[in-house]
């Protein structure tokens, strides 16, 4: 046992892809059999991460959740910053200047205000629950845009690694509520036309969560909230952490 | 693989440059914006590459490996935050997660109604 320990010690990055695939079926597998697809695994595996963090905080006893046990030390080096920064910018490859055609005036309009109300609701409930200093403010209102907004905007401000992980579970809850409320709202609201669903997509932003709340609503409609959906992460990429914060922290006088 | 691979890294430190110089001009100790910087460059070079005739599939089998990881990479550094701090405030993630979801439906209702598109 002793040498299979120094192994896995040794080799940390490749155990840690090892561990992160395993949570990831199994989350995959409860997404199928107990939730019937309705949740989608991707946000099941996040949510199923942080709680394996919290559990990682009591036995350890440290800032870092799983990673605090030498075991698990890779897991800080695979989720740290240069990496989730890299493979960010490669979901650009997504996206092209054809789909931003596509999606036009309608896309930029509710892009922009997509992001401006998730991020200015979020740091109103920041404010109320108690923050004040414009860097926590500002990647909990990026982590109300999405789970990958939150930890981006985090990271480049230095926020703290509570704030972060509040952030990316923030963006987790909201992606969950998406897929769960689009297929019972989606009449009520006018959801029905591909030109609408370009708007949803462009509003809720979180793709995962458009995407599946989409396909249930009904699957036609997919591609076409995915197109403005896809700009969502960038744009809050880009602006969070600069023209928000810089307006935050003037507001702030900080 | 490789090429490909590169010119995503390249897109990558030239972003994180810009954010960088922006941080510091702006006098914040921080990389303002670098990842969305980089993603433009990323998107301009990826047409560029593309009517040039370079983007195929070994091309951009380097640049698929790592869109494909980013959720993984999401995934492990939930993993290896300060969670259990955060479970204090964890109310503030029920309710920044679910409340604004709540508003946004009613301005897409209301846009839509503005629009008139059926």
């Amino acid at each position: 046992m002793e040498e299979l320990q120094q192994v896995l010690e040794k080799n940390g990055l490749v155990f840690a892809f090892l561990a992160v695939g395993l949570l990831t079926w199994g989350a995959d597998m409860l997404s199928k059999k107990v939730f019937a697809s309705k949740i989608p695994g991707s946000a099941l595996a996040i949510f199923l991460a942080l709680g394996m963090g919290y559990l990682g905080g009591l036995i350890a006893e440290g800032e870092q959740g799983l990673a605090d046990l030498p075991l698990f030390a890779s897991l800080s080096f695979l989720g740290g910053g240069m990496f989730r920064d890299f493979a960010i910018v490669a979901t650009a490859a997504g996206a092209s200047f054809l789909l931003i055609r596509k999606s036009g005036w309608i896309g930029l309009i509710s892009l922009l205000l997509g992001i401006g109300i998730f991020f200015l609701a979020g740091v109103a409930l920041a404010w109320m629950m108690g923050y004040r200093d414009a860097v926590s403010l500002c990647t909990l209102g990026a982590g109300a845009c999405t789970y990958i907004v939150g930890p981006v905007t985090g990271g480049a401000l230095g926020a703290s690694s509570e704030v972060i992980a509040l952030s990316i579970a923030t963006g987790v809850v909201k992606t969950i509520a998406v897929t769960i409320l689009t297929p019972l709202l989606a009449k009520k609201i006018g959801l029905q036309s591909p030109e609408s669903a370009m708007a949803y997509g462009g509003i809720m932003g979180t793709s995962s969560g458009v995407a599946a709340g989409l396909a249930a609503t009904d699957p036609a409609l997919v591609p076409y909230g995915a197109v403005t959906a896809t700009f969502y992460t960038g744009l809050g990429c880009l602006v969070c952490p600069s023209l928000f914060y810089l307006i935050l922290s003037t507001l702030l006088g900080a | 693989m490789i090429k490909g691979l590169a010119l995503l890294s390249f897109c990558f430190l030239a972003g994180m440059w810009c954010g960088a110089l922006l941080g510091s001009w702006l006098g914040i100790d921080a990389n303002v914006g670098g990842v969305g910087f980089a993603m433009i460059f990323f998107l301009l070079l990826k047409e560029a590459s593309v009517k040039k005739g370079l983007w195929n599939g070994e091309f951009a089998f380097g640049i698929e490996f790592w869109n494909k990881l980013y959720i993984p990479i999401v995934i492990a550094m939930s993993a290896s935050l300060n969670v259990k701090s955060a479970i204090s405030s964890g109310l503030l993630a029920i309710l920044a997660g679910i409340l604004p979801v709540l508003l946004a439906f009613w301005i897409f209702k209301v846009l839509i109604k503005k629009l008139g598109t059926s």
